[in-house]
């Protein structure tokens, strides 16, 4: 039976893009992974009737003809997770690019056959457990140092448990070596190599989810104290072209302290992504002394690369995500930019010929959001550890309208809303985030952690600072109108005090060495000195001094610019300026 | 095996049906020959099973369903490429219309391209000095971006490209090594007459490669326009070494082609019937800008859109400021005030020129001054929005200042003559200038260092420069 089956080949019958069509086979599975063409194309099976089978093709598809063979795999769409995924660079389908450029030069050539991960590197593993040991899904059975700074485990596949019934001992491996050989209830035996497969599209399993109560530090002071993310938190970054997202995205990913970034350049510029490449490995990370791609993962599906392994490349990122999570990682993914995501299933649903929702985005653009964004979160795992991932997307709406289906539907599945303005980022103020229009959900859930290891000032400080803020920009409504000559001198206060907040605390210079990452203990003080020349300044227009004399004193523009002049190391400066702050105005009085 | 194809089934706007065809590859060639001896080009858009989709560059009109003879070429379309190209001009779909016979190819290749890798890529650094204060001080054109010019009707974006092409000097190279590949899609004749001349007047014309697509010209021809001119640059810039500018006009006129295309074809339209592809197609084009490892050579982008109805979240415009590094923004209201060129401050924007500036560069305070340009220029959009309520007489001194400084700043940075090429250092000296026209304390982009470097000698300078002209003026009048 079975060779008679074998006979029966598949071949291409319509090729329109890069969809193509295979009739009258019924060996398919839907989202199986298959070969496509003389070439083995990598393609997946999105439709299946009785008379077609539908497949997108993650390549070029120019040349291909009816007739060829197209193979099943037998499995979903997988990627290999195993050491060496660190410090590398990938396409949509994980593919290794350095591989391809050596195999095909610098132009992406098709049907690449390279594998995932160096199959020819050794890794110098220790076993971690002995044989009679019963094991179950996601338990480490082995570790080695993947990077300097990163230490790989090797886990049990989530799904197979069994007892261990023979372990090879320490030493040098390739990655796709037997280490431990596992017999499964039904007497089975699973070889245990230092990799496994896994279905991109299936979350990976965890024991429980946790409630998210710790942030995570980006060292941007908009960020950090206005409109903070936790650990397991999802965040959208929408804004028009020019409004900063990819710088944005960039600062996280250099300074936010997650233990692994993994970086998706989701349809954007090939520019970008080998500045990403070299500023990255040029950048040393403070912590460890190591450059910052000893624990960064890049996925790089630029415009021009096919639409198909575009839309695959999010689940890519986020599967890769969640295995280091179940090592016990804090990892944070930065998708840039999920509109052009959501384009690509608009483009293969169009070929498709589905029936159009909203701006002709398919139907399922909500329920695939929200299956993205639900793959973030602090959590439990099988083996006990405890890991999270955050999802922070990068969204691009056309026509910079934030009404528009993809910012819509991202905002309802996101917790933080950091939304980018064109005026801002027009006056070259960066990170161009509104303080109105963005919000953060978790703005009180992480007022516990602020308080433990900042202080409990610290969430005083920023509910002010919050609270000048938004009567500024209720107050601006008025001087847009009249002007701010006839404010009374408390509420032109107000607007002062506003400004040294705008220009020397929320904006952020990312070129200058001190003031690319700023810590807690600084924002905190910075917060202190503006809180504190607004409460003295205020008192004393409430005694009549006019509020000219107080800024003829120059402590606001010297605010301003603490930022600078205050180097990240030494919080102790700020004490002098808050005795300068004293001074200089009970000086007024008396005079 | 060559099998003439005889009639078709079924004509659709530009496409035809051809059935029971045998060994049609995607994308593959064909030639389609009339029964009155004249020959037209297409190319497989879709197969199902032996029923083939054809598109044809030249239009349909005169097919009938059995007056032709369609025979597959077996390869996707191909471009001939020489060092001969130089100097040369052709159609839209790379034949030579200049009338100094075909080219003798050195290697044919397939105008669709393949992606660049984007581990192959070098991050472009080096800057392009266009002698243009605007571009050059607050939007600097690097060498390898792709900079487009988002332009409406009637305004002077095709001055401003021609000035562009013909100033641009690379810092470190003698110029010889130079060349423009120029694409025109959908353009009217006068300009690409205008082009040409200007590119012969300024004697570049052998360094030139014109596509021409003129408006009148088969409109499916225009979507292969700018892959045949691209594919010409990468063959200059990879394997001939060279530096490429690429000058595209009009992105516009392409994006509608495409469109007629795409509903032809019966495809779901996406924003404003354009296809849902739109995003994707723009980008194979724009994204073959770059410069590659291995390589000394390099493409860089010029594409020019005039945004119908200036509305820029128009999908062309929309889409191609999320691929490009920047944009360009030409502004009405500044053209009809007769500033030239229009450059639109505020809006443009040159993402790679952070990392292209600066020491070893331009110059160490060019990051600070343009930060500071702009900063203060967005004040004058508050202070005079806020005037146009008011009255100027109304406004605070500082407001004052700010738009005394606006005017200077438009009257004399951004406005510069056609044949006016100004140094990077004029440029910027010129900028400190106009800031004294502002108080020191209200320039809070810069730490007091460079304004003590940059900042006080420009206000002696102009102070000096105020003594001359007032002397000058009552020497006059003695």
């Amino acid at each position: 039976m079975e060779t008679n089956e074998k006979k029966i080949e598949n071949v291409i019958y319509g090729i329109n893009g890069p969809v193509v069509t295979v009739r009258n086979s019924r060996s398919f599975s839907m989202a199986e992974m298959v070969h496509v063409g003389k070439e083995k194309l990598v393609g997946e099976v999105i439709g299946i009737t009785d008379k077609l089978t539908t497949i997108q093709v993650y390549e070029e598809t120019t040349g291909l003809f009816p007739g060829e063979p197209v193979e099943g795999t037998g499995s979903p769409m997988s990627v290999t997770l195993g050491p060496g995924i660190l410090d590398n660079i990938f396409d949509g389908i994980e593919r290794p690019l350095k591989e391809i450029e050596e195999e095909s030069g610098a132009f992406i050539a098709r049907g690449s056959s390279v594998s995932s991960l160096n199959t020819k590197k050794l890794w110098e593993v220790t076993l971690l457990v002995k044989e009679g040991d019963f094991l179950k899904g996601g338990d480490i059975y082995a570790q080695c140092p993947e990077t300097p700074v990163i230490t790989h485990k090797c886990m049990v596949p989530p799904g197979l448990e069994g007892t261990v019934v023979k372990v090879y001992p320490n030493g040098s491996y390739h990655v796709n070596d037997t280490i431990v050989e596992l017999k499964d209830k039904k007497g089975k035996i699973h070889n245990l190599s230092l990799c496994q497969k896994w279905p991109i599209r299936t979350p990976r399993p965890v024991a429980q989810r946790l409630q998210t109560t710790v942030p995570l530090i980006t060292g941007q002071r908009v960020i950090d104290t206005l409109l903070p993310i936790a650990k397991g938190g999802t965040a959208a970054i929408p804004g028009g072209f020019g409004t900063g997202k990819t710088m944005t995205q960039h600062q996280l990913a250099k300074w936010c302290d997650a233990n692994i970034i993994i970086y998706v350049g989701c349809g954007e510029r090939g520019n970008e992504m080998s500045q990403v490449l070299s500023e990255f490995s040029e950048l040393i990370d403070p912590k460890s002394g190591r450059p910052m791609t000893d624990r960064t993962v890049l996925i790089a599906n630029t415009s021009n690369m096919p639409v198909a392994a575009r839309e695959a490349s999010i689940y890519t990122g986020i599967t890769l995500a969640e295995y280091y999570r179940d090592m016990g990682y804090h990892v944070a993914i930065m998708a840039d930019s999920t509109s052009r995501w959501a384009e690509a299933l608009r483009e293969i649903s169009g070929r498709l010929e589905e029936m159009p929702a909203e701006e002709g985005f398919p139907a399922y653009l909500p329920s695939r959001l929200s299956e993205f964004y639900e793959r973030a979160g602090m959590t439990d795992n099988l083996n006990g550890t405890n890991g999270s991932v955050t999802i922070i997307g990068a969204v691009s709406p056309q026509g910079s309208d934030f009404s528009e289906p993809v910012t819509q539907n991202t905002k309802r599945f996101t917790r933080c809303f950091w939304a980018l303005d064109k005026s801002l980022a027009y006056a070259r103020h960066y990170p161009a985030i509104n303080w109105t229009q963005s919000y953060s959900e978790y703005f009180t859930d992480l007022d516990a952690w602020y308080k433990e290891h900042v202080g409990e000032d610290f969430v005083r400080y920023r509910y002010s600072i919050n609270g000048i803020l938004q009567e500024e920009s209720q107050l601006m409504e008025i001087v847009k109108l009249i002007g701010a000559d006839v404010l009374p001198d408390d509420q032109k206060l107000v607007i002062e005090t506003a400004r040294v907040i705008r220009v020397g605390f929320l904006q952020q210079n990312a070129f200058h060495a001190e003031d690319t990452f700023v810590p807690l203990e600084k924002q905190k003080q910075m917060m202190r000195m503006i809180l504190l020349l607004h409460k003295q300044a205020r008192r004393l227009i409430s005694a009549g001094v006019p509020i000219s004399s107080i800024v003829a004193t120059g402590l606001f523009d010297k605010l301003v610019k603490m930022k600078y002049d205050i180097p990240n190391n030494k919080p102790e400066m700020f004490d002098e300026y808050a005795q300068e702050i004293e001074d200089t105005l009970s000086h007024i009085v008396t005079n | 095996m060559l099998i003439d194809y005889i009639g078709v089934k079924e004509i659709n706007g530009s496409l035809i049906v051809l059935d029971d065809v045998e060994d049609a590859s995607f994308e593959e060639m064909v030639e389609i020959r009339l029964d009155d001896g004249s020959i037209r080009q297409g190319r497989v858009v879709q197969i199902d099973g032996k029923r083939v989709v054809i598109q044809v560059f030249e239009g349909t009109r005169g097919i009938s369903l059995n007056n032709t003879r369609t025979r597959l070429k077996g390869h996707p379309m191909e471009l001939a490429l020489s060092p001969e190209i130089l100097g040369r001009v052709f159609d839209g779909s790379g034949r030579p219309i200049d009338g100094l016979g075909d080219i003798y190819p050195v290697r044919r290749a397939d105008i669709n391209g393949s992606p660049i890798n984007p581990v192959s890529r070098i991050y472009p650094r080096n800057y392009i000095n266009t002698g243009i204060s605007s571009i050059d001080t607050l939007m600097t054109l690097i060498r390898g971006q792709k900079l487009p010019i988002f332009s409406g009707s009637g305004m002077k974006h095709n001055e401003l490209a021609v000035q562009i092409a013909r100033q641009a000097r690379i810092s470190d190279d003698g110029g010889d090594n130079f060349c423009i590949v120029f694409a025109a899609m959908g353009a009217k004749n006068d300009v690409a007459e205008y082009f040409r001349r200007s590119f012969d007047e300024s004697g570049v014309l052998q360094r030139v490669v014109m596509f021409l697509n003129l408006s009148n010209d088969p409109i499916i021809e225009r979507i292969l326009t700018p892959r045949c001119a691209l594919t010409a640059a990468e063959y200059l810039a990879f394997e001939l070494n060279m530096h490429v500018l690429v000058i595209m006009t009009d992105m516009t006129s392409y994006a509608e082609a495409l469109r007629e295309f795409s509903s032809s074809k019966g495809e779901i339209p996406g924003r404003k019937g354009y296809p849902g592809y739109l995003y994707s197609d723009l980008a194979a084009l724009y994204e073959r800008a770059g410069m590659i490892e291995g390589h000394t050579g390099s493409v860089t982008q010029i594409p020019i859109l005039t945004m119908p109805n200036d509305d820029v979240t128009h999908p062309v415009p929309d889409l191609t400021g999320y691929i490009t590094e920047g944009q360009i923004v030409l502004d009405r209201t500044m053209d009809n005030s007769g500033i030239y060129p229009p450059v639109s401050v505020l809006p443009s924007l040159s993402r790679l020129m952070k990392d292209g500036i600066g020491k070893g560069f331009t110059r160490e305070d060019h990051a600070d001054l343009s930060n500071q340009l702009f900063a203060a220029y967005a004040q004058v959009m508050d202070a005079r929005s806020l005037a146009s309520v008011i009255g100027e007489e109304e406004l605070s001194p500082v407001d004052k200042q700010y738009m005394e400084f606006g005017r200077l700043f438009e009257q004399k940075f951004i406005s510069q003559g056609f044949t006016e090429n100004r140094t990077i250092q004029e440029s910027l000296d010129l900028g400190w200038e106009l800031l004294t026209a502002l108080p020191r304390e209200q320039l809070d982009r810069v730490d007091d260092a460079t304004l003590d470097a940059y900042y006080e000698p420009a206000k002696k300078r102009v102070a000096s420069k105020t003594v001359q002209n007032s002397t000058a003026g009552e020497e006059k009048e003695g």
